[in-house]
């Protein structure tokens, strides 16, 4: 399965949607995911992908960790998924 | 209302990472030190957040005898020291009708958490088939209450409160109750709290809402907040009592009050903080205008400081732009169900000695935070009345009012 396909599961998962509605563009307010839904679905990613996001709910605009679209937040999990297999 | 009683703090103990006693404390509090440090304990390279306002300098072997440790968890340990320290003060003893009319209410949130933490190693990790016979004893939330009354006979009212971070508002509020209900004599109250341990701080690192560096409550670049561990142990009594024995008077108790937000698990409301500050100023009959300082709940997450300043700003209006609220979990951390316990000191110390606890680590303002927060330096103040704010997890509010003796 590809990254991009996980992570839109675990997303989905967590708004009660199918995979197949959630569009990329779609931001965390469309997902109707709140704080404590966010922090459990990077706790899923962490634990498909076996690596570590830097994500502090404190400071969500500031974590390297861009949550603003499902996109970039695909795009940030990829990255780290290369970072490790790199490692 | 009348035939009401009035309650009076006649003892003050504590064991934080500031200080292992309430002058200590003080002196720590005056000076805007800082108690956090990197933790001190096993597999802590195994931890994402590796800071905490840990007791230093503890042995245990140097207060407690081999028997004793076997029973009591570290959460114990530190009641135990802290009220030995309230009630020496105090200089009561409790005998007879005194024993029977006065009590221990205490808050905890974990209990003996570093008593799982190690049996569930041994169990799990180590593959054991055996514990200790006391794992159940010492673990229990009311372990510290019981070892409290079983040390200095206390035979009235007893038990112990786990509201998470309110706990030890909740229950010194209830010991205040008690007192003023005419129920009870004297009580000793307060709290404690050690979740300094693998599992104890893995379980917070997992809400992502703790700091890799440093408790910066108010501050636009806060990052979250920093554990503490430690316990804050009060007498309270009854004026009339305190008075006829010449007793010293600390500050009185006058008010309390306890809100719940019956809205969300983890996220603050503004309207049920709002209404605990205002509840514990009319539960104390006194103008709003009077309190001059509130040591905040003050944690150093984005949620909570701004729901706070907000909610103190709808309580009192122009005159929050003219109190001073400051969060002292800058220095010693977030003790957790015994953080007002050691916070209701701050409190002690700006009615009693006219000097304000700051917040230190403070650095640029945050829009959102726009109170007095007294930044990195104490001041000194006369302040009439102080609150003590504790909001829980799980929207449980309690908030206590102090006026100076």
């Amino acid at each position: 399965m590809q990254v991009r396909d996980k992570v839109v599961e675990i997303i989905a998962e967590q708004a009660l949607m199918e995979p197949g509605d959630v569009r990329m563009d779609m931001t965390l307010a469309d997902l109707g995911i709140d704080s404590l839904g966010l922090v459990e679905s990077i706790f899923a990613i962490e634990e498909a992908f076996d690596i570590s996001v830097p994500f502090n709910a404190n400071d969500p605009a500031d974590s390297e960790f861009d949550i603003s679209s499902v996109r970039t937040m695909v795009a940030a999990v990829e990255k780290l998924v290369r970072e490790q297999t790199d490692a | 209302m009348s035939g009401l009683k009035r309650v009076v703090i006649t003892g003050a103990g504590t064991i934080n990472a500031l200080a292992h006693d309430v002058p200590g404390t003080f002196e720590a509090m005056r000076e805007g030190r800082c108690g956090i440090g990197p933790l001190d304990f096993r597999d802590v390279d195994r931890l994402a957040i590796r800071i905490g306002g840990q007791v230093r300098g503890y042995d245990e072997h140097a207060h407690f005898n081999r028997q004793q440790i076997a029973l009591y968890d570290r959460f114990t340990q530190y009641t135990l020291l802290a009220a030995r320290e309230a009630i020496g003060q105090s200089g009561l003893s409790f005998a007879g009708e005194l024993a029977a009319r006065s009590g221990v209410v205490l808050g905890t949130a974990g209990g003996g958490v570093t008593t799982w933490d190690e049996n569930y190693r041994s169990v799990y990790e180590e593959g054991k088939n055996r514990v200790h016979p006391f794992v159940v004893p010492k673990l229990m939330n009311n372990a510290a209450t019981s070892h409290v009354s079983m040390e200095w006979n206390l035979k009235g009212p007893s038990f112990t409160v786990a509201t998470a971070c309110s706990s030890s508002n909740h229950a010194m509020g209830q010991a205040f109750w008690l007192i003023r209900s005419g129920a009870c004599t004297a009580m000793v109250t307060g709290g404690s709290e050690s979740m300094m341990c693998f599992g104890g701080v893995k379980a917070w690192e997992g809400l992502r809402v703790m700091s890799k560096d440093a408790c910066r409550p108010f501050s636009l670049r806060r990052n979250g907040m920093v554990q503490g561990e430690g316990a804050g142990i009060f007498v309270f009594e009854e004026y009339e009592h305190a008075r006829a024995r010449g007793a010293e008077i600390l500050a009185e108790v006058i008010g309390f009050a306890m809100t719940s937000d019956a809205a969300d698990i983890v996220m603050p409301s503004k309207q049920g903080a709002a209404r605990a500050i205002l509840g514990a100023v009319t539960d104390a009959r006194i103008d709003k205008e009077t309190v001059g300082y509130i040591n905040a709940h003050g944690t150093g997450t984005a949620a909570n400081d701004k729901t706070e300043c907000a909610a103190v700003s709808d309580a009192f209006g122009a005159h929050a732009d003219t109190l001073m609220i400051s969060s002292t979990k800058s220095m010693h951390g977030h003790l957790i169900g015994g953080t007002g316990a050691v916070e209701l000191l701050a409190c002690i110390m700006a009615v009693r000695d006219g000097v304000i606890a700051p917040t230190i680590g403070y650095e640029e303002p945050d829009p959102e935070c726009a109170l007095d927060v007294v930044p990195n330096e104490a001041r000194e103040a006369k302040v009439e009345v102080a609150l003590s704010n504790a909001f829980a997890f799980g929207g449980l509010n309690a908030v206590l009012a102090l006026r100076a003796a």
